[in-house]
């Protein structure tokens, strides 16, 4: 053999760090390499920020708060439907490393299994991230404004990934449960479609029957989306804040261990 | 190291799926640095096996080491020792060639370094050079069987598990693969192939063990199992019944069977090379004309027929 082979020797917990390191990298190649995933990470919250500014902002703007521009108040609520879609991206790429025999590669590796959850999720944020970024400069460029401090960003930014964390970790699980990567498009369409939908990210609260308002005040998405509002318009943000926090880490203290024990438990057949 | 004289020693080992027995006790020792073929149809338990001994699977009942790491209470220790290629691994298609084999020479354990190094070596070693900095999806399937093997061999782990290394490549990329496996084996490195193909296992092995419905039925050099199916078979046809009967006459006690409607006999060979030219000699110096010939090998259908009584074609489910 020419080459002299070196091995890393070094802890368990940090060799479990790289490979989560290694992983990370992994699946943000594959989002750079997927062009048409590519495409959607640019051009699909552009164009849903456009059409519903433009389609429903003259019909919905009557209904706001006087003084409130429909694509001032309408920017929390893509940016957090944009998400929310995005981070199905991750139940997509779990179901298909389980597909393609891949994971069974990594299990013959001397590697820490879970790094796979961990690149594919950790990745996700960085694309939502992106997504988002993208969204507020088209919204800046077609005339929105915001009087945030930066402090207020700053909780923002907080909000945002907490969210995307969450729900990228909820989407790990479907992705390990799904059969097929169809069923998890499905999936994910008639959850997070109705839950968007159902809140306050498009049009106020106030023109929903009973029921549906009810429902809609509770749900997570309209807790978030109010508090991204809130500090965006500079508005009393009331328990919102408080609350979209509570969900986010309320979500992610049962999904990251749930997805981890299904994830191990649908490997180790 | 151990100093144990085998790299891989499996007893009695059982698998189950409910009332599916898919391995009912089976007995493997692989000497290091040798190669052992497993043989046999769809289902008869091969890759459940391999998914077994490379650490995937759990099993019901007996004992796993390689190289003398248990199986079953020290898969770390096993996975840093083995490479894994076949059917039930896989490459990263989205990642280049490189990409792949880096990352899977960090998930070895191996530094940045050696990883990047020992990359390049595999990647000239294997004639993909030209392809490294391509997505693995867009190479070939004789070109990903070869990057699948490379990233099994990144870490040069003591032990290799090939997977029917090649099923589905043409008669091209097969025989490349081979070339490489006999390299490997020139290395020193212990191989556990399976494979449904008799001539395959023949090329390559030093020892073959022969597996049906879960339980071995054979084991043996290849020498040793085509005896006991038969040899190599001559088969001649001549053009008409004079030289048939000539022919058959002129042979005498080397025919084995003949057919006078097609005015064919077959004569059995040991020795391709002297038994041939001994049975032409023979017709030449006799004035007989043949019209055609071909040698027929003995086929795993052979070996099944003798062994078993039956067609290999019995496919059951095997585990995924």
């Amino acid at each position: 053999m020419a080459v002299e082979l070196e091995f890393e020797k070094k802890p368990k917990v940090v060799l479990a760090f790289i490979d989560s390191l290694i992983m990370i990298k992994r699946s943000s190649l594959h989002i750079i390499r997927n062009t048409d995933q590519l495409l959607g990470t640019f051009f699909q919250p552009i164009m849903f920020l456009v059409l519903f500014a433009t389609v429903f902002g003259g019909a919905i703007a009557p209904g706001l708060p006087a003084g409130v521009d429909y694509l001032d108040f309408l920017m929390a609520g893509i940016i957090v439907q944009t998400v929310a879609f995005g981070s199905t991206t991750t139940a997509i790429a779990v179901c298909n490393d389980l597909q393609k025999g891949i994971v069974d590669r990594f299990r013959s590796l001397p590697m820490a299994n879970l790094a796979v959850l961990n690149g594919h999720v950790i990745s996700d944020l960085f694309r939502n991230t992106i997504s988002t970024i993208v969204m507020i400069v088209a919204g800046l460029l077609i005339g929105f404004r915001s009087g945030a401090s930066f402090v207020d960003w700053l909780m923002i930014a907080g909000i945002i990934l907490l969210f995307t964390l969450a729900f990228s970790w909820l989407s790990a699980i479907v992705g390990v449960l799904a059969k097929s990567v169809e069923g998890v498009q499905w999936l994910t369409f008639i959850v997070i479609f109705p839950l968007t939908f159902a809140s306050s990210a498009f049009v106020p609260l106030d023109t929903m029957t009973p029921i549906l308002k009810a429902f809609a005040e509770n749900q997570p998405i309209t807790h978030i989306v109010e508090a991204i509002r809130a500090l965006m318009l500079g508005t009393p943000a009331g328990d919102h804040v408080l609350m979209a926090f509570v969900w986010s880490i309320g979500i992610l203290v049962i999904a990251v261990p749930l997805a981890s024990w299904l994830f191990r438990r649908k490997t180790a057949q | 190291m151990p100093t144990k004289e085998y790299a891989i020693e499996v007893n009695q080992l059982v698998k189950s799926y409910g009332s599916n027995d898919v391995l009912q006790g089976i007995d493997l020792k692989v000497e290091r640095g040798t190669m052992l073929a497993l043989l046999g149809p769809n289902g008869a338990g091969k890759t459940t096996t391999v998914r077994i001994l490379s650490t995937l699977l759990k099993y019901d009942g007996g004992t796993v080491t390689i190289e003398g790491n248990d199986v079953a209470t020290d898969p770390d220790k096993v996975r840093s020792v083995i490479g894994l290629t076949g059917q039930s691994a896989a490459v990263d298609e989205l990642l280049t060639g490189r990409e792949n084999l880096v990352m899977m020479g960090r998930l070895y354990r191996l530094n940045k370094k050696s990883a990047l190094a020992r990359a390049n070596e595999l990647l000239e070693e294997f004639d993909l050079v030209k392809a490294a900095d391509r997505p693995a999806k867009t190479y070939s399937g004789g070109m990903r069987r070869r990057l699948d093997l490379a990233v099994s061999l990144i870490a040069t782990p003591p032990v290799i598990f090939l997977d029917e290394p090649t099923t589905g490549l043409d008669p091209r990329s097969r025989i490349a693969m081979w070339n490489i496996i006999k390299k490997l084996m020139a290395g020193g490195t212990t191989i556990l192939l399976t494979t449904q193909y008799l001539d395959e296992a023949d090329q390559l092995a030093d020892r073959i063990v022969v597996i049906d419905g879960g339980k071995v039925i054979a084991e043996g050099t290849a020498q040793q199992l085509k005896s006991k199916v038969g040899n190599d078979r001559l088969e001649l046809c001549f053009v008409d019944d004079k030289a048939f009967a000539a022919a058959k006459k002129a042979l005498g006690k080397t025919v084995a069977t003949s057919d006078e409607k097609e005015h064919s006999v077959s004569i059995v060979i040991k020795n391709t090379n002297e038994d041939v030219k001994k049975a032409l000699d023979v017709l030449s110096a006799n004035n007989i004309m043949v019209s055609s010939m071909t040698v027929h090998k003995p086929t795993l259908d052979d070996v099944f027929l003798s062994l078993t009584g039956k067609q290999t074609a019995t496919p059951k489910k095997e585990a995924k």
